[in-house]
């Protein structure tokens, strides 16, 4: 069995495979399926500076191959996070935590840093691009100056590694991603969900009460694999890949189009304990191709 | 450790035209069941998310299920035949809250009856099952195996009590003193029988229905509104419910 230790920013994560912010609650959910010592690390419920209820239902809307999501970030609220949830989550697991944070302005996102900074997560991944939040992510996340003054001025009051996660909802990626790598962030994540709207056409109504939502899961997939390397070839900061992950073969192709992290989310409503199947088909790919340390792999891919 | 089981279909039957009552292996799930529980079930085809299904009984290793064809999913989930084996969670979420000695309406519309079965049989209840017509009439044998007391409504009088099965429950308010009221239906009736039980002070438990996620309370896509404040405003119905007190649940 090859190594599959990574080294993210100064952080260890035991194997590669992370979860995405949003996806997966606070942890303790998919922790009666599988341990969560079992994962590299997982994200947490993305976070507000105040608490927030979130959109009307429904809030879900099954497309081909994939899911639209309207959820609007409802969460306690960043000092319930660190005060209560996460000194809980420190005792409890013996894994690293990725907090996710979505801000109105600057100051709101440096705050919530700030707070985070205090507590014992191990990444702060920045969410500029939810689309869910009216005045909220997606103006902070479309604009390239934007991203770097904000990277920037988050950066000086934040005390752990700083992940900027990146919309798939711009022309080009790699300016933001470069723009964020400018303003000093650790790290980049990406994708967040595509813009998308489902109609009943019975009703001529869409299904989600918000009309529109966040496209996740197997469709987004070749995009995401896309921008991923696009991204790899335009910034040195190290990449967390994420979108419709569903299997090992595609944790390995995300690996291979760039990202040192890989993140599992909408495939895991149908299987909670996917993360059992991803290792295993892991380690047969490493057994196959006599691979003895996961990172040889990344940011491979030989283009024709 | 929770699971997620394939379980042997052991019986198909279809009750009528596009409502399939099937009945599983499932020994582990049916250990712990409670009624009003459900299961979340990966119907194949080309569904991605799984389906929510209320467990309709439980019982000596088995669980029974019962389902309309309204999309893809269900029209997948009617295609297994006996012997084939379903992948499915549960029992997730939390069931009806009983309690011994109370007297109750058990009160049920369409395919919202299946659930409550089990509370016609293990509560001392007056129970009041409403459908469109008397071709879609279901489960009629089953409860009045189980109860003495079952009131047969149809919307348009074809058969047993002229009339909704609100209608019918009201009656019997009148004249009837009970404890608590549970409800399985369709949101009109839901919301129909919170405001009875309301102006008649009378304790109530709905089940609710939303569309699912992950079904076990972490993306938070099923949620519900309810009284709470702040966060607590949006409920999982997965979680929290999907039974809830109707006092806690803002139609
Ligand atoms: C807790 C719970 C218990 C349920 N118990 C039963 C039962 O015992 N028998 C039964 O026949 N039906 C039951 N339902 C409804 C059943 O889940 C839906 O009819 C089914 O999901 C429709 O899927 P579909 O693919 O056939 O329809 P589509 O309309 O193609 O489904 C598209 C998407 O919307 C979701 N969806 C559509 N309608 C509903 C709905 N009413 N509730 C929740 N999600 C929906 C589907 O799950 C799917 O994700 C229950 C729902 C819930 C939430
Ligand atoms: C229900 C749901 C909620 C989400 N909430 C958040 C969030 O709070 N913050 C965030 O940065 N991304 C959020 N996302 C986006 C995911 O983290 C991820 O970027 C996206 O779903 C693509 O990955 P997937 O296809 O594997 O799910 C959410 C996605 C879903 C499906
Ligand atoms: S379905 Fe995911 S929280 Fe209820």
């Amino acid at each position: 069995m090859g190594k599959l230790e990574i080294d993210y920013c100064g952080v260890k994560f035991r194997n590669p495979i992370v979860t995405a912010s949003g996806t997966f609650g606070f942890g303790y959910e998919y922790n009666d399926y599988v341990p969560l010592e079992e994962y590299g690390g997982f994200a947490a419920k993305g976070l507000t500076r105040k608490e927030r209820a979130g959109n009307k239902p429904p809030r879900i809307a099954e497309t081909p191959y994939g899911i639209l999501n309207s959820v609007g970030l409802q969460n306690p609220g960043v000092e319930t996070f660190a005060k209560y949830i996460m000194p809980e989550l420190a005792k409890t697991f013996d894994t690293n935590v990725i907090a996710n944070m979505s801000g109105n302005t600057i100051e709101e996102y440096a705050e919530m840093a700030e707070i985070l900074s205090e507590t014992d997560v191990a990444l702060i991944e920045m969410n500029i691009s939810c689309p869910n939040v009216k005045h909220g992510g997606l103006a902070f996340g479309t604009n390239a100056a934007v991203v770097e003054e904000l990277t920037r001025e988050v950066q000086k009051r934040c005390k752990k590694p700083l992940v900027v996660k990146l919309s798939p909802n711009v022309t080009d990626i790699t300016e933001i991603a470069k723009a964020a790598e400018a303003g000093g962030a650790d790290g980049v994540s990406l994708i967040n969900t595509l813009l998308g709207m489902k109609i009943d056409i019975n009703t001529r109504r869409p299904i989600l009460a918000n009309n529109m939502g966040g496209l996740s899961g197997p469709a987004v997939k070749p995009v995401a694999v896309r921008m991923v390397h696009q991204v790899y070839n335009a910034v040195k900061i190290p990449i967390i890949g994420m979108g419709g992950v569903a299997s090992g073969a595609d944790v390995i192709e995300f690996m291979i189009a760039g990202a040192k992290l890989v993140a599992l989310g909408t495939a895991m409503f149908a299987k909670p304990d996917l993360i059992l199947d991803v290792k295993r088909e892991i380690n047969e790919y490493m057994d196959r191709f006599n691979i003895d340390d996961i990172n040889d792999i990344i940011g491979t891919v030989e283009l024709n | 450790m929770k699971k997620v089981y394939k379980c042997e279909l052991v019986s198909k039957t279809e009750l009528c035209p596009g409502i399939f009552d099937f009945v599983v292996k499932a020994p582990e799930i049916s250990e712990t069941a409670e009624i009003g529980q459900f299961l979340h079930i990966d119907c194949g085809g080309k569904t991605l998310l799984r389906r929510p299904i209320s467990i309709c009984d439980f019982g000596e290793g088995y669980v029974r299920f019962a389902f309309q064809v309204k999309g893809e999913g269900t029209r997948e989930l009617a295609k297994f035949e006996v012997g084939d084996m379903i992948d499915m969670m549960g029992p997730l979420g939390h069931g009806f809250k009983m309690t011994p000695g109370e007297k109750a309406v058990v009160i049920g519309g369409g395919i919202g009856v299946f659930p409550v079965l089990g509370l016609a049989r293990e509560t001392d209840s007056a129970v009041f099952l409403g459908f469109r017509n008397k071709d879609l009439v279901i489960m009629e044998d089953d409860f009045k195996a189980v109860n003495d007391n079952v009131t047969i409504c149809t919307d348009d009088g074809s058969y047993g009590y002229d009339g909704f099965a609100i209608a019918a429950m009201g009656e019997y308010l009148l004249e009837n003193k009970v404890d608590m009221i549970y409800c399985c239906g369709p949101t009109p009736m839901l919301k129909a029988v919170k405001q009875i039980a309301e102006y008649r002070n009378i304790p109530c438990q709905l089940s609710l229905e939303e569309r699912m996620g992950c079904g076990i309370g972490a993306c938070l896509t099923c949620v519900c509104k309810t009284t709470g404040k702040g966060m607590a405003e949006h409920k999982q119905v997965c979680t929290c419910g999907p039974v809830f007190d109707a006092k806690e649940v803002v139609f």
